[in-house]
Order: structure tokens, then C-alpha cells, then sequence
């Protein structure tokens, strides 16, 4: 039996109370970034083939790398994915991440990330598992409230 | 009107939703066929009950070619979480720490 933490895709999704651009500034800012990804500084051009990284706000230190595949504001993200945080990690081949931004009805905007190619890595599966619904809460508390999670 | 949280509460609040929601927790990425497979149930009754888990955000279906995939999208419960119970437990511990500084200024 394997758990939910080993799984090769890895699908999420949240409903937000903002436009499309203001989920899609939440997600490539840095300034929105550092106050609900784990502190962390998100360091892009968004052009395909450039590199996607994640940089601790305080020391620099890179602490997710990646590669831009594909980017069309305020609709896709999509970029490879690799969690150097840890040794077991940073050696597992890259997986992919995809940010799908979907207007609904009433000021409402539909966020799905997709965590896929994780087969061969089944140590970064385990570590995000957790992650991304705590990243997803606090993507939604701030733009909804100008103010991160609290604690 | 309904707001998020009721429809989150709502999909918990029934037994073969919740058996459901911990099927996909062992494995994600099934089929209508493989979850009713595993159900002493119909397969329109399965069907009904991933609709409500659907609705509220707790279950995200992907096409994989000719198959509909079902995935335990796990946010809704951690917003509830954020929400409902963080917030109630910081009260807690704030009322013990509250306790701590009244017993000490008195001894």
C-alpha cells in the first residue's frame, strides 16, 4: 500500500476572491512570495528555458531550482521543479510543476497546481505533499485579506 | 447562501465520503470504475457522493485520455484547519499562558 505522500501526481486546487492578475502577481512577485512560501524570494524572468529559483529571503540561500517551460500570463505557469533543501532531494531527478489560473463566476478565481513526473522521485513526493496545501492556504489568506497567515 | 466551509462540512458530514476521501489518501488518481470496485454500492450512488466531494473542492478530476481521473485535492481541509482550528487552539494555550502569569503574580 503506498501513501498519499508518494504520489506521482500530485493535484491542488483552491478558490480565490481576486482577478486572475492579482493570483498570477501573487504567484511570480517576490514582494507576495516572501509572505506565504516559506519566506522564500521568488527569483525569475518567466521566459522559457531561463531558470525558476526559490531563494530564502534572508540568506540567499536557493532552496528550490528549476527551469521555465512554459509561462502565459494570467493563465500558466509551468516550470520543472527540484527541492534542494535537503540532500535526498536535490539528487532525485526534476519533477514538474504546473499553476493553472481559471477565472469563475462572481470574482472568483480557480488555482490548481499540478506536481507531476515524481515518479523517480519519490523523496521530493513525500516533502511537498504537506507543503503546497499550506502554501495554497497562505496564497489565499493574503490576497484575501492583505495579511499572511497568522503564527 | 452556501459559502465554501458549508459545502466542506456538508462532504464530511457522510460516512462513504470520508471512506472515499481516504481511498484516494492511500492512492490518488482513480478511476469511477476502480473506486466502486472497492464500495458495496452502485456505481450511480459512488458517482453521486464524488459529485458533493467534486462541489466542495475536496476531490479535483483530471482527463487522461479516454479515462476520467479522481484526486484527493486536500486544501479545503486545510483552510478549515487554518480557520476553524488553529484559531481556537492558540485561544487555548493564550487562556494556559493567561493561567501561568495569574498563578505566579500571586505566590
Amino acid at each position: 500500500m503506498t501513501t498519499m505522500t508518494e504520489q506521482a501526481t500530485q493535484v491542488y486546487s483552491v478558490f480565490i476572491r481576486a482577478t486572475p492578475e492579482q493570483v498570477w502577481d501573487g504567484i511570480t512577485k517576490p514582494e507576495f512570495t516572501t509572505r506565504y512560501f516559506y519566506g522564500t524570494k521568488i527569483d525569475s524572468t518567466f521566459e522559457p528555458a531561463t531558470p525558476y529559483l526559490s531563494v530564502a529571503a534572508d540568506g540567499g540561500e536557493t532552496l528550490v531550482d528549476g527551469e521555465i517551460i512554459e509561462s502565459d500570463p494570467p493563465r500558466i505557469l509551468r516550470h520543472t521543479w527540484r527541492s534542494l533543501f535537503d540532500g535526498e532531494t536535490a539528487a532525485e531527478p526534476p519533477s514538474r510543476v504546473t499553476w493553472e489560473i481559471e477565472p469563475q463566476e462572481s470574482g472568483v478565481t480557480k488555482l490548481t497546481v499540478t506536481h507531476d513526473q515524481l515518479e523517480a522521485s519519490p523523496k521530493t513526493a513525500a516533502g511537498v505533499a504537506g507543503g503546497w496545501s499550506y502554501v495554497l492556504s497562505g496564497l489565499k489568506t493574503l490576497l484575501e485579506t492583505g495579511e499572511p497567515l497568522q503564527g | 447562501m452556501k459559502t465554501d466551509d458549508d459545502l466542506v462540512f456538508r462532504a464530511l458530514a457522510d460516512p462513504t465520503r470520508r471512506h472515499l476521501l481516504d481511498r484516494l489518501y492511500e492512492r490518488d488518481g482513480r478511476t469511477l470504475t476502480e473506486l466502486e470496485s472497492e464500495l458495496e454500492m452502485t456505481r450511480f450512488g459512488v458517482m453521486k457522493h464524488l459529485r458533493l466531494l467534486e462541489e466542495a473542492g475536496l476531490v479535483v478530476t483530471r482527463r487522461e485520455g479516454r479515462q476520467k481521473l479522481h484526486y484527493l485535492n486536500p486544501v479545503p481541509i486545510r483552510l478549515i484547519h487554518d480557520r476553524w482550528i488553529d484559531k481556537y487552539r492558540e485561544r487555548q494555550v493564550s487562556a494556559l499562558a493567561n493561567l501561568k502569569s495569574e498563578l505566579e503574580e500571586t505566590a
